[in-house]
């Protein structure tokens, strides 16, 4: 079974981020590194690859500057090469233009049983655009699964809920987001991630995939940025010292925000 | 002199900070409460390749430099003293007597599975009555049915009495009769060999989640195939795996500073006495200073040692010296962070009273200090 996983490769969550003051986006300078999120997507595709008997993992992911880095630790966990799109047209692109350049990227890897991602980026965390992909690729959308199982060409998961799961079933090939803590992502070993220097990456741009600058960055995007504001800041709590009746003003206090 | 490191010793060092940062910090001191030898963590650190550092890859190793291996020490001791004690000994006397004197067959049956982390290796020297006089062992092995005989004990082996240790490489006298010539070899005694039996885990000042025990020899019989090199040299070939050994405590004891600086570092900063964070104490920043300066000697002794080893070159003496100086350092430097820490450093809560109690071992472990000043003063030609 061949099984695409889409990875994002975001800037390091533990650097504080900066945004550019005329794009309103991101810098997104230095070294980029797989979503943690999409690690899960990542283990469970080399697990169900594994349990099939057989079949290639494949990484798909747009970035810019023709990152790497991120991709190197999904193929150091096991992954067998990679298809990245980079290209200088792609700069403010929306969700939609994502999942137009990723489906297009899956097709170009060809020969695809199922797509995995995340089910939300950690750093646009939109959570549209696995959606998005099925339906550019016409194929079925599972979202939220805690697992996945395939059988005999039919894939079962199941879809976290608030009060517990579903069971949803399909046929393949399909496109499911998983959810984190659907598996426990292994960490690289030594020799993966020596193998992982040597496992090939193919780097395309906008036009390879045959589509059009114009429907992709800021001239394809239907969204714009207009205006971003700071956070505001944490009011003060109120303080209850007790002098005995602190209980009483509590009970009030969370009977006034509805809570009891 | 360049020790910057290559490409895979970064990679190598990136993979053990973040294993020991997420894994080990978090786990290992639990195990060490309960006096138990994390099992679990070292067979994740046998995927991770790291059982296997210093075994090429055609024995299922990683093949990597002493330098690496020192780099890679510094990272892991620095989560937890217990678990780098287990995969140094593991590493050093437990794998490398397989890997240096054994033949193919050897390598194949009992080095791979302890490269590959499957199993824990272990070794057997020391015994009640020889401990730096190794020569004075009295652990005999004697030819019988084609094989060989085994009567004697082993006291403070490490590694033998886990769920992943596979059994002991020791040395044993092998003259035939008593007043002959000494001779020694090394043999290799499987766990369930019948005769081999052992007490009960050790309960030590610190290092306790290492598993270190009495092993006992009562007729045990092992075929040829289990003698490891020449019947002959096993004394002098297990003498050799000692000096990587030597760096290998000299790194873990880099580690054991590193974290107790760090430790009394923080803690200087933020504990307020006299209106004032302490670490405005001109007493304590100097014993900081003074730890950090002396970190930095005792670090660059050590590199040098592997260095040597890596480039082929003898590096007896400066193993020698650098287990000296770095395990001085650690032991003195924990002292010192806890004197920082006040009461709270001497209570098992805060975990710089754990690295002090693992600290003292030190100067103890693969060669007493006092044995280190006669190996240096011996190349002085004293
Ligand atoms: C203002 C702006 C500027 C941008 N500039 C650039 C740019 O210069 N270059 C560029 O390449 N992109 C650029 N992007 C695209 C952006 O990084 C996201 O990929 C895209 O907006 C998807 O949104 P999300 O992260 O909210 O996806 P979500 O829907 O939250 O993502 C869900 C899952 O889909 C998958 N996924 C999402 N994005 C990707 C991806 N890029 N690659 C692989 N898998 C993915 C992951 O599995 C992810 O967990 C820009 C976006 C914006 C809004
Ligand atoms: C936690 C732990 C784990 C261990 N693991 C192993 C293991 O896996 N395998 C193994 O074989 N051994 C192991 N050992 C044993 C260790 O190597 C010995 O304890 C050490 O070599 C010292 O030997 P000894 O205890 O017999 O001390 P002794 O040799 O009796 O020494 C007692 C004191 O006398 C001093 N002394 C001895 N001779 C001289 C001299 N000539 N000049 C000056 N001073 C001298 C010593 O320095 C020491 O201070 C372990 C020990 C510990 C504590």
């Amino acid at each position: 079974m061949n099984i695409a996983v889409c990875v994002k490769q975001i800037p390091d969550p533990a650097v504080p981020g900066e945004l550019d003051p005329e794009s309103h986006t991101l810098h997104r300078v230095g070294k980029l590194i797989l979503d943690e999120s999409d690690s899960f997507g990542v283990e469970m595709a080399l697990q169900l690859a594994d349990k099939a008997g057989g079949g290639d993992v494949t990484l798909i992911s747009m970035a810019p500057n023709n990152e790497v880095s991120g991709l190197r630790t999904a193929l150091a966990m096991g992954a067998a090469k990679a298809v990245l799109v980079s290209d200088p047209a792609l700069a403010g692109s929306d969700a939609l233009s994502t999942a137009k350049v990723l489906a297009q990227a899956i097709t170009r890897a060809g020969d695809v049983d199922l797509v995995l991602t995340a089910t939300e980026s950690t750093d646009g965390y939109t959570g549209t655009v696995p959606n998005q992909i099925a339906q550019l690729l016409g194929w079925p959308s599972l979202t939220f699964a805690k697992h996945v199982e395939v059988e005999d060409g039919k894939l079962t998961i199941r879809r976290q809920t608030e009060a517990g799961y579903d069971v949803v079933e399909s046929s393949l090939p399909a496109v499911v987001s998983v959810t984190a803590g659907v598996v426990e992502p292994r960490y690289p070993s030594f020799k993966g991630i020596m193998a992982a220097k040597n496992k090939p990456v193919d780097q395309c741009t906008v036009a390879d995939l045959g589509l059009s600058s114009d429907d992709v960055g800021w001239s394809g995007a239907r969204q714009e940025i207009t205006n971003v504001a700071a956070a505001p800041a944490r009011e003060a709590g109120e303080k209850v010292e007790d002098d005995g009746s602190a209980h009483e003003r509590i009970v009030a206090f969370l009977e006034a925000l509805k809570v009891i | 002199m360049d020790f910057s490191f290559t490409e895979s010793e970064c990679d190598l060092v990136s993979l053990c900070r973040e294993f020991a940062q997420k894994e080990i910090a978090g786990r290992a001191p639990k195990a060490w409460e309960e006096a138990r030898c994390p099992t679990d963590l070292l067979r994740e650190m046998g995927a991770l390749g790291l059982l296997g550092i210093l075994i090429p890859e055609q024995w299922g190793g990683i093949g990597m430099s002493t330098v690496g291996f020192v780099a890679a020490m510094e990272q892991i001791g620095l989560a937890d003293q217990s678990v780098a004690a287990a995969w140094q000994a593991h590493v050093t006397i437990g794998s490398l007597p397989l890997y240096l004197f054994g033949n193919d067959a050897q390598r194949e049956r009992w080095l791979r599975p302890l490269a590959e982390g499957r199993a824990l290796g272990a070794f057997g020297l020391t015994e009640p009555d020889a401990g730096s006089d190794v020569r004075g062992i009295r652990t005999r092995a004697v030819r019988r049915d084609g094989g060989w005989l085994i009567n004697g004990q082993k006291t403070f082996i490490s590694n033998a009495g886990t769920d992943m240790s596979f059994g002991v490489t020791l040395l044993a006298r092998t003259e035939a009769t008593e007043g002959q010539e000494p001779a020694f070899a090394s043999f290799v005694v499987e766990k369930d060999t019948p005769g081999f039996t052992m007490g009960p885990k050790m309960r030590g000042i610190g290092w306790r989640g290492l598993d270190t025990r009495d092993l006992f020899f009562d007729d045990v019989w092992v075929g040829d195939d289990h003698l490891i090199g020449d019947p002959a040299m096993g004394l002098s070939q297990f003498l050799r795996t000692l000096e990587v050994g030597r760096i290998s405590i000299a790194a873990l004891s880099l580690s054991l500073t590193q974290a107790v600086l760090d430790m009394a570092t923080d803690y200087a900063r933020q504990r307020v006495q006299f209106g004032q964070p302490i670490s405005k104490f001109q007493a304590v920043q100097f014993k900081l200073a003074d730890i950090a300066t002396e970190l930095e000697a005792s670090r660059w002794l050590t590199y040098r040692a592997a260095y040597l080893r890596d480039t082929g070159e003898p590096f007896l003496k400066e193993a020698s010296m650098a287990k000296l100086k770095a395990s001085r350092v650690a032991a003195w430097a924990a002292s010192e962070a806890v004197q920082i820490h006040g009461g709270l450093g001497y209570m098992l809560e805060t975990p710089v009273a754990r690295f002090y109690c693992d600290s003292k071992v030190l100067e103890i472990g693969e060669g007493t200090n006092e044995i280190q000043h006669l190996v240096i003063a011996r190349t002085l030609g004293c």
